[in-house]
């Protein structure tokens, strides 16, 4: 897709400049939650980028961290890629969690 | 369409976003063909052009033909312009439609049918009740969101005047 390119180039907050992080997500998916529910705690602003079921379906999450499971964090303050709930928590809370 | 010996169904007029006025801003999740996500329509005519093109729900038969003639003249090739569709039909539907049929653009969804409410070209649908959906239309925005062509259909079913259309491209 044209648009797409465009929008791996510039980033994942691409058109979103006052969001820092980008949560790759699956709709209902209970670990995908857990990090919302972080964020919100945290009241971080996020953006959401929802994927389908299909592990097939899901090159944008493997291009952007590297394998194919949601959820997925990009955080453009800090630079990191994670996958995984529970690392992302911890590391959410591990670098917000004193300011807030 | 072809000539037909009766009478098509017309759809009664109505006021609609019009040639000169700014188009309404909205938000909805933007499907491409890999995942979506919120995005507003005045952030795609900061970056340029956008020819919004509302069209009955995915599936049916219109939206292939819609799509396939859009796919074929690949306007945003020789012209700076981005084609993003609206309908009422779900992102997954909207993948499924992207997918089957190859298209190159983005599509909003609109399941409650609001954004066709605010441009004026909301269709009810006979024998599907509870169902509105956008009447097929076509809206050419610059970057201030200034409709600078406008397309309404007056029948049901009737389709885009594409070469009107490229003819509107070539005034940008």
């Amino acid at each position: 897709m044209r648009h797409a390119n465009v929008l791996d180039a510039a980033g994942p907050s691409f058109g979103m400049s006052d969001t820092a992080i980008t949560v790759y997500r699956l709709q209902a998916c209970p670990f995908c939650e857990r990090v919302i529910r972080t964020l919100d705690q945290l009241e971080l602003d996020y953006h959401s980028r929802f994927v389908e079921p299909m592990h097939s379906d899901r090159n944008v999450v493997k291009r952007v961290s590297g394998k194919r499971s949601v959820p997925a964090l990009v955080d453009e303050r800090t630079g990191v890629t994670m996958s995984e709930s529970a690392n992302i928590v911890e590391y959410l809370e591990g670098t917000y969690g004193g300011e807030h | 369409m072809a000539n037909l010996d009766f009478d098509v169904v017309e759809l009664p007029e109505r006021e609609h976003v019009a040639t000169g006025e700014v188009a309404p801003d909205f938000t909805r999740p933007l499907v491409n063909d890999e995942f979506w996500e919120d995005r507003s329509l005045s952030e795609l005519t900061d970056e340029g052009p956008v020819l919004l093109v509302f069209y009955p729900m995915d599936g049916a038969f219109p939206a292939t033909y819609i799509w396939k003639e859009l796919r074929d003249r690949a306007w945003d090739e020789t012209y700076d312009v981005r084609i993003v569709g609206c309908s009422i039909s779900d992102p997954y539907a909207h993948r499924q439609l992207i997918e089957e049929r190859g298209i190159d653009y983005e599509l909003f969804s609109d399941p409650n049918n609001t954004v066709a409410v605010e441009y004026g070209v909301p269709h009810d649908l006979d024998g599907m009740t509870g169902v509105s959906e956008p009447r097929a239309a076509v809206f050419l925005l610059d970057e201030e969101r200034v409709v600078e062509y406008a397309w309404v259909s007056g029948e049901w079913p009737e389709f885009p005047d594409y070469d009107a259309i490229e003819a509107a491209l070539d005034e940008l």
